[in-house]
């Protein structure tokens, strides 16, 4: 049999090589902001797991190079992720001097290599595998209930990261329920005036083009500066109006945020159901028409179920693009993960910028997953009834 | 010349064309009938290897088509097709350019080309040329497809479905340019059509082909005649038959001594012209003109009845 | 509206930006009602022009740099050669945009320390994500007859690039480059918490001392240019694609 070679396996294995040999698995410090240390694949591993690791990863960079089975590439590059995340913990375990609580002990970029090339490899999978929706779910399910047991466990407690967690705890847990409110709370309250404003642009045609240019400004302007501008008008408002400052309607801190978040999503609410409900057919709507549907059934009965998946586009954006922007409420005292990232920012200290970065990436890449797989679900659905 | 020889396509387990050889005669044009999915585009796209055939040999003049790189042979044979493919990027003169340009032709020598190209397709240069072409109809849109089809000179030029896309009226005058151009240059012309009507009008030969395979290859009066299986005869159309045969013929083959009263038709006129001109004003005769103007005789529906039937 | 509306508001916009990042004083009337116990009205520690300029300047490299960055990497995977890549390029576009720019900008720091390089980075990989996606549509949705033709009249691979697929594409990845210009104005702004020299600076600064003039005339200023550049190349991407006849967006 001749050998042939996988191309991105090619890419994978390349930068496996690189990461497990030549650059450093953990970093080590020796309290929370003196420069660290590298620590190679070996040197932070006890003598036996540390050539299985690398055991590990190098059939796994095999596997990856050569044209091999799905289900071999599949198995290959969970065992090589989930390899790397138990032993990243045992690292800090063993680097970490016996009671010593100063010792930092972090993931280093070559961690992050084997971690990317082996979720690079998983994904080409998954994507070759071509999923179902609820598949993907699924698979996001399995490894969100992964990374959750690794958690409670104890596995990373050595971990800068988690040492960081561990003295925010409450604050943590505090800043994210702020953080997923804004999002969501900013998205909804979008959708509920959004939809409404977007069916009247469709209707209105004079309305469409002015509605949109004021929504597009809007996008243009900075979020900080955003952010920031509301800070004066609703600082009014809670002195002015009776019973706002009782809401919780404040100058600075949520409110604003929610404010301008609840802006940046009118946008593509409001575009995505104008390009919705401009997308249905004519005929759709000449029928409909045709059989007496008043306005109102037209709407409800046709028009809508035939925009609703571009509808859930705009929706998707909107989530994803809040996740991330709600990190900067912080710069305004909006709370949310974002008050970690520029706190660590300030201080130097990565690993608490990574506190903030990684839950908010995580929330956002769930957000995508789950959305995408909703709205393919609803689009294939009305493909298999119209065919 | 073209020489088709044992040409044969598969993909994976599903063969498209099936062992074909056939041979076309240079300066004749070869019309390719048959319903979609028959293999004729596939067979079409090998002569310019647009399709590499699993089997077999295609010449032209004698070299297999092989023998020189995809694109240099491309570049010397003609290919138009249905919706003509025009760049929507260039003008309507630049489009017409493309093949010279690729070939290094002198900048005079390709403006005097289009201009000709052009000026022979009833485009003037000056206010066509340097349009764009979402500018023109869709019947300009086609004869610049076929213009830059045949901007370089090529001996050969391959057609798939080239008037497809155009509406009836259009698709005859198309057509008649086509054959009045091909008069003119010579080219060897391969064209495919699913339709029998086109075929019969354009072809010196017609081949048609059913389920990847050659079923009949011969003239357009045999394939009326003696249609080689029961497929050929639905293709031809059983109720159309006499009227195609008719069409193949001119006035001027049928005409008989003495005169008749009545407006002259033209001796170059189709003989099913002629026909439908009789039936339907109601006469037995029609008067003949040749192209000076002079009477010829006349053609009577008795006359034409007889061209119609089956040939012995 | 009058069609020659548009064109005077957007010169108006450009001769009121012009003359506030030239001469902020002429517009310290309009903001002092904005500060409170005798705060400047206008930025004192730098001159705006200077801000803007290299505002301008960091947004030009980065958008250059994902530009050819995300054609190149656009063009490898539509060619058979790189035809593999292209679902897992599809898959990785969708994962890189649910990475919020300041969590790029923040995890950028270490590696290349604080000020300028970190907002290139950030808005450099960012501003990938939106070229590389409108390059990849506008590549694999070329009209099949012109591509047919293409290869019929014996064009290389090179020839159909260069001469067909980039320029019918164009319309599209200059759709592309304009998000990824805006997205990046005003991303370059959050550039400035870690201590890049932008118009940031000035919001930051305005949040920090509570001025709000500061915050607005920082936010302004990003807007107009954002509004103007994104006017800009509509209008370019409108030139290109009414000359080959496609609707425009």
């Amino acid at each position: 049999m001749r050998i042939r070679f996988d191309k991105l396996g090619v890419v994978i294995a390349a930068i496996a090589a690189y990461a497990a040999f030549l650059a450093p698995f953990a970093t080590f410090r020796a309290n929370r902001i003196v420069p660290g240390e590298a620590r190679s694949i070996l040197e932070a591993l006890p003598a036996t797991t540390g050539p299985l690791l690398l055991a590990i990863v190098v059939a796994g960079a095999l596997i990856a190079l050569l044209k091999t089975p799905l289900v071999l590439r599949l198995a290959a590059s969970v065992v090589a992720l989930a390899a790397l995340a138990t032993l990243i913990g045992v690292a800090g375990s063993f680097l970490t001097p016996a009671g010593n609580t100063f010792a930092r002990i972090s993931p280093a970029s070559g961690f992050w290599l084997l971690i990317f090339a082996f979720t690079l490899l998983l994904a080409d999978v998954l994507t070759r595998l071509n999923l179902s929706p609820w598949a993907r779910v699924g698979v996001l399910v399995v490894a969100a209930l992964a990374i959750g047991l690794l958690l409670i466990s104890g596995q990373w407690n050595s971990l800068s990261i988690l040492k960081e967690y561990a003295n925010r705890a409450d604050s943590f847990w505090a800043e994210g329920s702020k953080h997923v409110t804004l999002a969501l709370g900013s998205l909804v309250a979008a959708v509920v005036v959004g939809l409404p404003l977007g069916i009247l642009c469709h209707r209105v045609e004079k309305l469409r083009a002015g509605a949109l240019n004021v929504l597009n400004i809007i996008q243009t302007i900075p979020s900080i500066a955003l952010f920031g501008l509301l800070i004066a008008p609703l600082g009014w408002v809670a002195a002015h109006v009776p019973g706002a400052a009782a809401l919780g309607i404040r100058g600075i801190g949520t409110a604003p945020a929610f404010v301008a978040l609840f802006l940046y999503s009118l946008l593509p609410v409001v575009a995505n159901t104008v390009v919705g409900l401009a997308g249905v057919p004519r005929a759709a709507n000449d029928a409909a028409r045709g059989m007496g549907m008043t306005d109102r059934q037209r709407l409800f009965g046709v028009e809508f179920p035939l925009a609703f998946p571009v509808i859930l586009t705009g929706i998707r954006i909107v989530l994803v693009q809040n996740i991330g922007l709600a990190t900067i409420a912080a710069l305004i005292g909006g709370g949310g993960f974002g008050v970690f990232v520029f706190q660590g920012v300030g201080q130097t200290a990565m690993d608490l910028v990574l506190l903030g970065a990684v839950p908010t990436v995580a929330l956002a890449f769930a957000a995508a997953i789950i959305l995408d797989a909703v709205i393919e679900m609803t689009a294939t659905k009305r493909r298999v009834e119209t065919a | 010349m073209i020489e088709i020889e044992g040409i044969t396509k598969r993909y994976d387990a599903t063969t498209v064309v099936d062992d074909v050889s056939m041979v076309i005669e240079p300066r004749t044009i070869a019309v390719i009938v048959g319903t979609s999915g028959s293999g004729k585009t596939t067979l079409l796209r090998m002569i310019n290897r647009l399709v590499e055939p699993t089997a077999g040999i295609i010449r032209l003049d004698g070299n297999d088509n092989r023998s020189q790189p995809d694109y240099e042979l491309r570049r010397s044979i003609g290919y138009a097709i249905q919706g003509h493919g025009l760049f929507p990027h260039r003008t309507v003169a630049q489009n017409i350019a493309t093949v010279p340009v690729l070939l290094g032709w002198d900048k005079a020598r390709i403006k005097a080309r289009v201009d000709e190209l052009m000026t022979l397709y009833q485009l003037d240069p000056e206010a066509y040329g340097p349009r764009y072409p979402h500018e023109l109809s869709g019947g300009q849109q086609q004869r610049v497809g076929v213009a830059r089809a045949l901007a370089a000179e090529p001996n050969v030029l391959l057609m798939d479905e080239p008037f497809g896309a155009l509406d009836p009226i259009i698709r005859t005058k198309a057509q008649e340019d086509l054959l009045a151009i091909q008069k003119r240059f010579g080219t060897t012309i391969i064209l495919v059509t699913h339709d029998m009507e086109e075929a019969v009008r354009m072809g010196d030969k017609i081949a048609v082909m059913d389920a990847g395979k050659l079923v009949q290859y011969a003239k357009p009066a045999e394939i009326l005649a003696k249609p080689a299986s029961d497929f050929v005869e639905t293709l031809v159309g059983a109720s159309e038959k006499p009227f195609r045969l008719l069409s193949l013929g001119r006035v001027s083959d049928a005409v008989e001594k003495g005169t008749a009263e009545g407006e002259a038709i033209p001796g170059d006129a189709s003989q099913r012209d002629a026909l439908a001109e009789l039936l339907w004003s109601g006469r037995s005769a029609l008067p003949v003109k040749g192209e000076d103007g002079k009477p010829l005789g006349r053609v009577t529906v008795d006359g034409l009845v007889k061209r119609a039937a089956r040939p012995a | 509206m009058k069609a020659w509306l548009p064109s005077l508001l957007r010169l108006l916009l450009v001769v009121l930006l012009v003359a506030f990042v030239t001469n902020p004083g002429w517009f310290q009337p309009l903001l002092k009602p904005l500060t409170e116990n005798g705060a400047p009205a206008i930025y004192n520690q730098g001159s705006l022009l200077t801000l803007t300029f290299l505002h301008l300047r960091t947004v030009l490299i980065a958008t250059v740099a994902a530009t050819i960055v995300a054609v190149a990497l656009a063009i490898l995977v539509t060619r058979p050669a790189g035809a593999e890549f292209l679902p897992l390029s599809r898959s990785l576009v969708n994962i890189g945009q649910t990475f919020p720019p300041v969590a790029v900008l923040a995890l950028a720091v270490p590696a290349v320390g604080f000020g300028e390089k970190p907002t290139l980075i950030a808005l450099f990989l960012y501003g990938l994500l939106p070229i590389f996606e409108n390059a990849l549509t506008g590549l694999t949705t070329l009209p099949a007859n012109v591509m047919e033709a293409a290869r019929g009249a014996g064009m290389t691979g090179w020839q159909r690039l260069l001469k067909v697929e980039l320029p019918l594409s164009a319309p599209i990845i200059l759709g592309g480059i304009r998000l990824s210009v805006v997205i990046s104005l005003a991303t370059a702004t959050i550039g400035s918490t870690v201590a890049a020299k932008t118009l940031g600076e000035v919001i930051i600064a305005g949040l920090l001392s509570n001025n709000l003039a500061f915050v607005l005339q920082g936010g302004l200023i990003v807007a107009a240019l954002a509004v103007l550049i994104y006017d800009g190349l509509s209008a370019i991407e409108r030139y290109t694609a009414r000359r080959m006849g496609q609707e425009t967006a």
